[in-house]
């Protein structure tokens, strides 16, 4: 089982390499929308290192969101998400395989990304280091709950929009305390209880993320 | 579905208790078309009476002046926006567990009705926020805890209407509204941690209200008016729904002829 869930993984791996630089859009996506901020409200240092823990977490947020309508699409089209669900192993794991290959292409070359966007928004290196552990640690959040977006909309023909519109507001509780840690330590008031929370948050999410997108696609794949 | 509802119409009287007693629309039809007078009535008489006493027996706040008589409307509705998710997550459980045909509709019907008083919590709050805080608009924790139910809300509208087959659209739905109803308390708390700016609530301290209870009956009347209408709107759009149902399968058995 765990051999067929690493192939799983692996499989994906190797479609999004195979992609070349579609793979890549959610960085360069990424760091275009960071780049827009100081366009934006100009570029007065102290501004913006009052706005980069937010500016970076919402283009993060933003990024994560940009493939995700792809998640179940392409093999529902080919006929090959029919064959997983069928196949040995319980569409829990199906679910979770996605969305761990989903996070690696995404969310971890996003946390690796961010550090660099950071420095051009003026923050300090205190923030930098918890901006990665915070991004590793929500990241994943982001990739799950939004493989119960993508499940649900899996069949339908402008899935994309609605995927935003379902999923956004669940990422509030992520966006707030992913930038409360940074904020936390670029402040120097401690860091940890959010942290915390994001760790706990992403336990609960490996745990009812699957089990809900299961549940979706048992009704939306037939 | 079909033979389960039989089932639980050949048992009978003595199933009263039953979940499925409603599954029967015809039942419930019956028993619609019996309360829906009353909801109607009791609607008006409720809210009439609760405006007339919040707005021309109720003593003025001593420090609001006679803004804060919109909380008679603010409140009641913020309350039936958070009641009306519970009720469409409960009937969402309903519809997933026993394939409860009116849960569904129930659902489904509640929808609109829950956004609007939402939005009606939200703008009656910027209202009130316009002359009490100086602005239209302040980044609070419970106003932004309802701007993000007010999204969930509209996120479960536009599933429901995404597909072609309101079956398939109910139970997809379905599984949203039981995600939702997890991230709310999240949501909540996690803007309450956010933000803590608004006046903390005024309600919820039973044994010694900060609120005056020549206040608390015109709230409780306008809350109580605020639940019938509910039943009162609820209705007709649940017999709307069954009856596109059965208009529905009448199509489809045509076509499939």
């Amino acid at each position: 089982m765990v051999g067929v869930f690493l192939r799983l993984v692996g499989r994906e791996l190797t479609l999004a390499v195979r992609g070349g630089i579609g793979t890549l859009m959610a960085v360069v996506f990424f760091v275009i929308a960071v780049t827009l901020f100081p366009l934006g409200v100009g570029p007065e240092l102290g501004l913006l290192s009052r706005i980069a823990p937010g500016a970076v977490w919402v283009a993060a947020l933003l990024a994560a969101l940009l493939s995700l309508d792809r998640l179940f699409v392409a093999d529902h089209e080919d006929g090959s998400l029919e064959q997983l669900m069928l196949g040995v192993l319980p569409i829990e794991f199906v679910v979770l395989a996605k969305a761990v290959a989903h996070w690696l292409t995404t969310g971890l070359p996003l946390a690796a990304a961010a550090p660099v966007l950071a420095l051009l928004l003026n923050m300090s290196v205190d923030g930098l280091v918890i901006l990665i552990v915070s991004l590793l640690l929500g990241t994943p959040i982001l990739s799950l709950i939004g493989a119960v977006g993508a499940a649900l909309t899996v069949g339908l023909r402008r899935g994309g929009a609605l995927i935003a519109l379902l999923v956004l507001p669940l990422y509030v509780p992520v966006l707030i305390f992913g930038v409360g840690a940074v904020e936390g330590a670029v402040l120097d008031v401690g860091v940890h209880a959010n942290l915390s929370i994001l760790a706990g948050g992403l336990v609960g999410a490996l745990v009812l993320g699957p089990l809900a997108a299961a549940a979706a696609l048992r009704m939306t794949v037939e | 579905m079909a033979t389960r509802a039989t089932g639980a119409t050949r048992r009978g009287r003595t199933r009263w208790a039953s979940i499925h007693f409603f599954a029967n629309p015809a039942r419930f039809l019956r028993v619609a078309r019996a309360v829906y007078p009353w909801a109607a009535g009791s609607t008006a008489a409720l809210i009439v009476a609760g405006l007339v006493l919040g707005l021309y027996v109720a003593p003025p706040d001593y420090q609001q002046g006679d803004a804060y008589r919109i909380i008679f409307v603010h409140v009641p509705a913020a309350w039936m926006s958070l009641f009306i998710y519970v009720v469409i997550a409960l009937c969402s459980a309903a519809s997933l567990v026993w394939r409860h045909p009116l849960a569904d509709l129930v659902a489904k019907s509640s929808a609109p009705v829950g956004a609007a008083f939402t939005f009606i919590t939200l703008l009656s709050g910027s209202l009130w926020g316009q002359p009490m805080w100086g602005t239209w608009w302040v980044w609070d924790a419970r106003l932004t805890s309802m701007l993000i139910l007010f999204f969930l809300y509209l996120g479960y509208i536009a599933l429901h209407a995404a597909f072609d087959d309101p079956a398939k659209g109910a139970r997809v739905a379905a599984i949203l509204a039981l995600v939702g109803v997890v991230n709310v308390p999240i949501v909540k708390f996690s803007v309450d941690w956010w933000n803590t700016l608004h006046q903390p609530a005024t309600i919820s301290k039973i044994d010694a209200p900060s609120i005056d209870s020549s206040m608390v009956a015109p709230l409780l009347l306008m809350a109580a008016g605020f639940m019938a209408y509910y039943v009162t709107v609820l209705i007709p759009r649940v017999r709307a729904q069954i009856a596109s149902r059965r208009i529905r399968n009448l199509r489809m058995a045509q076509v499939s002829r």
